[in-house]
């Protein structure tokens, strides 16, 4: 079970902002996946070794050559503000 | 009272110097328009898959191995979460627990003292973006960002926490900032934020062996911020625990105006980056064949380079640290050598003039326009007895200003000394006619009267006499 409190732990290191009721709503609906995801926890994985990634692949690289950039429009497409050709925020403390 | 000691550790990012960003083939070049050099991968943008640019594989094993680092054999990335309007997907690609490298060292000197400094692990991962504020962070109504740094490459190096005082981290980071030169691999540019450091500081008791807590302090911009923020930070947890109060763990800011540390403390728990591993990339396996590929493309380092130099040249320890402080500097160096075999008086006037025109001027080795032969040709004109010492560094500054040939910037300003005994015999007897009291002093026996007469007739020549002839004829005149 997780508590409350690291569902608003959590929520704030998201920037999410939950009413009382979404917080539990999520308390009981993350401690449902840990649980779940606990059962892993029953295997016996004495003697396989600790897996980094899921896919048998490894060192797929890319050469060093520029390539296309997006135009300047398109960049700033999706901007909520912008001043010339840079993204506007508020300011961060 | 107590004696304390500090404990200082490093962290240190160095920009790796590719054409392209670590997961992206977005453009590095430095000084673009603002967000002109972004691609969907680095603006975050959903769906798009980063692919590891094998370049910043390489360069980050060069850089490890000229620390004497152990190069991974397996190896891979990690997301680092956290929420800032520079870094667009909320977290940051980097590298937690199985970096590329580890377990390095490199040795400094202080006070005549050698030294071995730990260097824990070197990482890779990309750089953020960059705010510009309008005045100071506090003050600014709002901010704007540039997304063209993002996704640069970045090697972050972790030191031991092996250093005792400001001056011992100025000669770590002093050696490191050289190592990463001499590799090639970044301009390691403080100023240009190619390379930046951290530190985590704390004191304890001298003798005591556990640690006491630490901060870790940020926005070092020089070797001189540096030392200063470290000096200030030592003192400020001494007072602190002489008071009987505690240091706080915390993260504090340099302000360099003000010259202290600040709190930035923040009710966000930034530190919270719950690291996991990057789904999008796949890991590395780095060949024993790749590594020893990448080690026969290592230059001489600076060490070994210095010890040449003391060793073939003959040069004093002390000339030989500053001549192969940078590669460029050391190049320049032997190759006025290879042209003028005389190599103490060489590393005189690369130590002595150049360096006091380059920091007057602000100007770079790579920037200077004497080239080697300029410097060679001028000394054989002092060999030859051309040109006089005091006329040789008019022709240096000269050479250095225009760039010009030395035989040209005698020929045209006609600086050629004055040989002709004749000549200078004249100029003699018109000293000694006109400074009675002086060649009466002379005369009584005080030799530095003799010297003030060797300067009138400098002057009366321009500094052009040939100072041995003057001399001695001075000395025949005077009948002594
Ligand atoms: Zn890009």
């Amino acid at each position: 079970m997780i508590s409350i409190k690291e569902v608003e732990h959590v929520a704030l290191l998201a920037r999410l902002e939950l009413s009382e009721e979404e917080k539990e709503v999520y308390t009981k609906q993350l401690s449902d996946i840990l649980e779940h995801a606990r059962k892993l926890q029953d295997l016996d994985t004495e003697g396989v070794p600790p897996t980094a990634h899921v896919l048998p692949l490894q060192n797929v690289f890319r050469e060093d050559r520029v390539g296309e950039h997006l135009d300047i429009e398109d960049v700033l497409s999706n901007a909520p503000e912008r001043e010339g050709d840079f993204f506007k925020v508020p300011r961060i403390v | 009272m107590a004696q304390y000691e500090a404990v200082i550790g490093l962290e240190v990012h160095v920009e790796l110097k590719t054409g392209t960003k670590i997961f992206c083939p977005s453009s590095t070049e430095f000084g673009a328009a603002p967000n002109h050099h972004v691609c969907p991968v680095c603006l975050g943008l959903p769906g798009v898959l980063p692919v590891i640019n094998r370049k910043v594989v390489e360069y980050a094993i060069k850089a490890a191995l000229a620390l004497n680092c152990r190069i991974a054999p397996y190896s891979k990335f990690d997301r680092k979460n956290y929420y800032y309007p520079d870094l667009p997907k909320n977290y940051q690609i980097s590298q937690y627990d199985l970096p590329i490298a580890a377990n390095g060292y490199l040795e400094i000197e202080v006070n005549g003292r050698a030294k071995r400094i730990g260097i824990t692990r070197v990482h890779m991962e990309e750089d953020a973006g960059k705010l510009v504020h309008q005045g100071s962070i506090s003050t600014t109504p709002y901010s704007l960002v540039d997304y063209n740094r993002t996704g640069v490459p970045l090697i972050e190096i972790v030191s031991e926490p092996d250093m005792r005082t400001p001056e011992e981290a100025a000669a770590y980071l002093e050696k490191l900032k050289a190592i990463i030169q001499y590799t090639g691999v970044s301009d390691c540019k403080m100023q240009e934020g190619s390379l930046r450091c951290d530190a985590n500081v704390s004191v304890r008791p001298a003798g005591q062996t556990g640690l006491g807590t630490k901060t870790e302090i940020k926005n070092m911009n020089s070797f001189k911020a540096l030392q200063r923020a470290l000096q200030y930070e030592i003192e400020r947890q001494i007072d602190l625990l002489e008071q009987g109060e505690q240091v706080v763990q915390e993260t504090r800011t340099w302000d360099e105006d003000r010259g202290v540390t600040l709190s930035l403390r923040s009710k966000e728990e930034a530190h919270d980056y719950r690291y996991f591993p990057e789904p999008d990339l796949v890991p590395m396996v780095i060949s024993e064949e790749w590594v020893n590929e990448i080690r026969s493309t290592l230059p001489e380092l600076p060490d070994r380079r210095k010890q040449r130099f003391v060793r073939d040249y003959g040069l004093p320890a002390y000339d030989a640290a500053v001549l192969t402080s940078t590669r460029e500097l050391a190049d320049y160096f032997e190759r006025c050598v290879e042209l003028y075999n005389h190599p103490k008086t060489v590393s005189n006037w690369v130590m002595g003039d150049l360096s006091r025109m380059m920091n007057a001027t602000g100007t770079e080795i790579g920037d200077v326009c004497i080239r080697p032969e300029q410097l060679a040709g001028m000394l054989q004109l002092l060999d030859k007895g051309t040109i006089s010492g005091k006329i040789a560094k008019t022709v240096f500054e000269e050479m250095f200003r225009t760039g010009k040939d030395p035989e040209a910037i005698v020929k045209e300003k006609g600086l050629v000394q004055i040989s002709d005994q004749a000549v200078i015999e004249k100029v003699v007897e018109e000293v000694i006619a006109n400074n009675t009291k002086s060649v009466e002093d002379y005369l009584s026996g005080k030799e530095r009267a003799l010297g003030f007469l060797v300067g009138q007739v400098m002057k009366a020549t321009k500094g052009k006499a040939n100072p041995g002839l003057v001399n001695k004829l001075l000395r025949e005149k005077l009948g002594k």
